[in-house]
């Protein structure tokens, strides 16, 4: 199966970007929340990515990665015209929507490409979405234009105050729901801290508090289990359970223990990558 | 020249490995192999009997008694053909099978003395051949035509059942498309069972062989995600072959079990088998290097999860298991193998806490000490604790291997399919149709976790009654 990359942007450059990619077998099924595994090279690990857009005619999906390791950064050195050696999915059980009334979605970093899917899927279903995106500063906010064009609101907070209000997604977060009482589910994707920070915040309003877990996965579909995490003291597979559970029950510092117990080898794999290609 | 001579008293032929101290450090193949004598030698112990025994025990209906037959008499490629006349992977079968329990099990020279060697014959021969070449050897063609073109016929999995299912289908003319999730084919077999056992040359050359037969792999489709069984329905597959595993494993629901340093087996064996982790750097998927490793469990699983463990540099490794060493449903070859290399046995125990460090990395566990009470429903002796003995194991890594159940994804995108009260496929046991007309389902998603054999058993049955519907 050739996986060809139609389109690739530098949304961040040498940092993050974009991939439309041929798929018309996944862009067919895929909905809001699922996420592929990628093989980048023969040698290659498997990585979830969340599928950040489709397009079902033009059978594309879109990606956003951040580099961190190895396999992201030689996904970056594909380009346009280039294929993508293996691209399953779509993985996981699609975001639970429906019409509700207000749903707030937050999204940090390059999580704010996931929450962009999701989003959208709420505004088809009728609902009224208010995204509230951050990052640390103004360079590195994605997706803001594609936001614009369906969510009424848009706020944007950045660590250094280059673009919106100076601060946290959580500033605005709380500021929000005191004001709006009505609000019938807050959505946060981003990094671990932030995820845990929103489910923090949104606890004493009541709101139901979805999160999306990006826990180390091998084979994506509920075979290997490095994928569990605790939700309200039950052991749970992100990959087939999930990726989505409820904030409020997920136990967040083991997701963090979980989360580095690779690091020493991601860091070799990296270095060795970085002197083999400059 | 070999003695063609009927020998049925000579002992029988040992199987040539590795020493244990040397491959206990490397993935090379443990046994090497017969050479073309050894053979002989061994073939020319089998009595021929008028009524084979060795044949029933076998869920392939190997004509076990003719390919010994062929082989003593040095006709290789005839014995050949008539193993791959009904096993389309005679050189995984001949390294994995049980056969202890089931041909060489019922083989009346080990009522007195050491049964034949069936195994390590049919291993010889397959391996005498490159399967490349099995087309052409089967048939007389170098590419195999598929006379049937107008019929078509999905299997979702490509593990042993599909592949049996596909093999049988293909030689009668039928287009077979493989459906596979991961990236690589073989199923179990390449990601579950280590090179040091079944090495991956061996499986490609066996996928390439049903390749040259015209069936056709997808790799990257996920059952029940990338494509349903309503998908192929739609799409006009005159029959289906549900042959996706019981891939889901089991945890023991014990404290400490999400600890840094706790794997399934699963994890851990699909890391270094498929992902080659043990060639890391090389292979980007990492690997895990811990010093003492407890292994959870008493079957291959366990017995591979602890050899891969000491080939990896582990200084300790321990099989923990409730019962003992007769009790162990592993093979008996690697349980053998496992001793001979160093893997240490803490029988008669079973885990009841997984302690971990300030940093939630498993540091020891605890586990219960067991003695063995009346036997129960399934014939075998039942563990009992013994009240207040406990001992404390130091670990750095603990691996379960306590098995695995039924994979919900395809099920749950597939509602009217009938399950039974543990959450597999119910399948019909003569033809092995489901609930859905015209879609079968073998291996473990039916039976639960079994053999490579048992599952390449319920293959071949789907696929006879697939080809009696279809008329080839």
């Amino acid at each position: 199966m050739e996986n060809k990359i139609v389109v690739k942007k530098s949304l961040i450059p040498g940092q993050t970007s974009m991939l439309v990619i041929d798929a018309p077998q996944i862009a067919r099924k895929a909905k809001p929340g699922n996420f592929v595994i990628l093989r980048v090279h023969d040698k290659g690990e498997r990585i979830p990515l969340t599928i950040a857009d489709t397009d079902p005619e033009k059978g594309t999906i879109t990606i956003v990665y951040l580099v961190v390791g190895k396999s992201s950064a030689m996904l970056e050195t594909l380009k346009e015209g280039d294929c993508i050696p293996d691209v399953c999915g779509p993985l996981g059980k699609p975001t639970h929507i429906e019409k509700s009334g207000t749903v707030i979605c937050v999204g940090g970093g390059t999580g704010i490409a996931a929450m962009h899917h999701i989003a959208k899927g709420h505004h088809q279903a009728g609902n009224h979405v208010v995204a509230i995106v951050g990052a640390r500063s103004k360079d590195l906010l994605l997706f803001c234009d594609e936001l614009g064009c369906f969510c009424p609101e848009l706020l944007i907070a950045t660590d250094d105050g280059t673009h919106g209000h100076k601060g946290f997604v959580t500033d605005i977060l709380k500021e929000r729901l005191e004001k709006d009482k009505d609000v019938s589910e807050v959505v946060a994707i981003g990094p671990v801290p932030m995820m845990e920070a929103v489910a923090n915040v949104t606890r004493p309003f009541g709101v139901k508090t979805t999160v999306s877990l990006n826990s180390i996965m091998v084979d994506g579909i509920g075979m290997c289990g490095a994928c569990r995490c605790s939700v309200g003291g039950e052991t749970r597979f992100a990959c087939v359970d999930g990726p989505e559970f409820d904030g409020h029950k997920v136990d967040f510092n083991e997701l963090k223990m979980r989360l580095s117990q690779y690091k020493d080898q991601e860091r070799t794999s990296l270095e060795l990558f970085r002197k083999d290609h400059g | 020249m070999a003695d063609n001579k009927k020998n049925p008293k000579s002992p029988r032929v040992p199987m040539p490995e590795q020493p244990a101290e040397e491959r206990s450090h490397n993935f090379n193949e443990v046994t090497l192999g017969y050479t073309y004598e050894m053979a002989l030698e061994e073939a020319g112990r089998c009595l021929q009997c008028k009524k084979p025994l060795c044949q029933s025990g076998c869920p392939v209906e190997i004509d076990i008694k003719s390919f010994i037959g062929h082989l003593a008499e040095g006709d290789i490629p005839e014995a050949y053909k008539v193993i791959k006349n009904t096993n389309a992977l005679p050189a995984v079968c001949g390294r994995v099978c049980p056969q202890e329990v089931q041909c060489e099990g019922s083989c009346i020279l080990g009522k007195k003395g050491e049964p034949i060697a069936i195994g390590r014959l049919e291993r010889f021969v397959a391996d005498t051949f490159t399967a490349d070449s099995a087309c052409e050897m089967l048939t007389g063609d170098v590419a195999c035509s598929l006379p049937n073109d107008h019929l078509k016929v999905a299997c979702i999995g490509s593990g042993p059942s599909s592949l049996t299912v596909a093999g049988y289908l293909a030689a009668r003319g039928v287009p077979v498309t493989i459906f596979e999730a991961l990236h690589e084919f073989g199923g179990v077999l390449v990601y579950g069972i280590p090179e040091f056992r079944l090495p991956k040359e061996i499986v490609a050359k066996e996928i390439s062989a049903l390749w040259t037969k015209g069936v056709k792999f997808m790799p990257n489709w996920v059952g029940g995600r990338t494509i349903t069984i309503q998908d192929l329905i739609d799409d006009g597959y005159d029959a289906i072959f549900i042959g996706v595993g019981a891939g889901l494993p089991w945890f023991l629901n014990i404290p400490g079990e999400n600890l840094v340093g706790v794997y399934s087996a699963n994890e851990y064996l699909t890391r270094i088998n498929l992902g080659r982790a043990y060639d890391f750097p090389n292979y980007d998927t990492p690997a895990p290097h811990p010093r003492n490793v407890a292994v959870i469990g008493g079957g291959n699983v366990a017995m591979d999860a602890a050899r891969t463990a000491l080939r990896l540099g582990a200084e300790n490794v321990y099989i923990t298991y409730r019962r003992t060493m007769g009790e162990m449903p592993a093979r008996a070859e690697e349980l053998h193998h496992a001793e001979e290399e160093g893997v240490k046995f803490q029988l008669l125990t079973s885990p009841m806490s997984i302690n971990g460090d300030e940093n939630g990395r498993v540091k020891s566990m605890t586990l219960q000490v067991m003695e063995l009470g009346e036997p129960d429903d399934s014939g075998r002796c039942r563990p009992v604790p013994v009240k207040g003995e406990t001992s404390e194991l130091d670990v750095d890594m603990v691996i379960l291997a306590v098995g695995t159940g039924a994979n919900p994804i395809l099920l749950e995108a597939t509602p009217d399919l009938d399950l039974t009260k543990w959450g597999y496929i119910k399948a019909d046991p003569e033809t092995g149709e489901t609930s859905i007309k015209n879609v079968f389902a073998g291996g473990d998603i039916v039976s639960g976790s079994a053999t490579v054999i048992s599952a390449m058993g319920a293959g071949r049955k789907a696929a006879k009654e697939i080809a009696a519907r279809l008329g080839v």
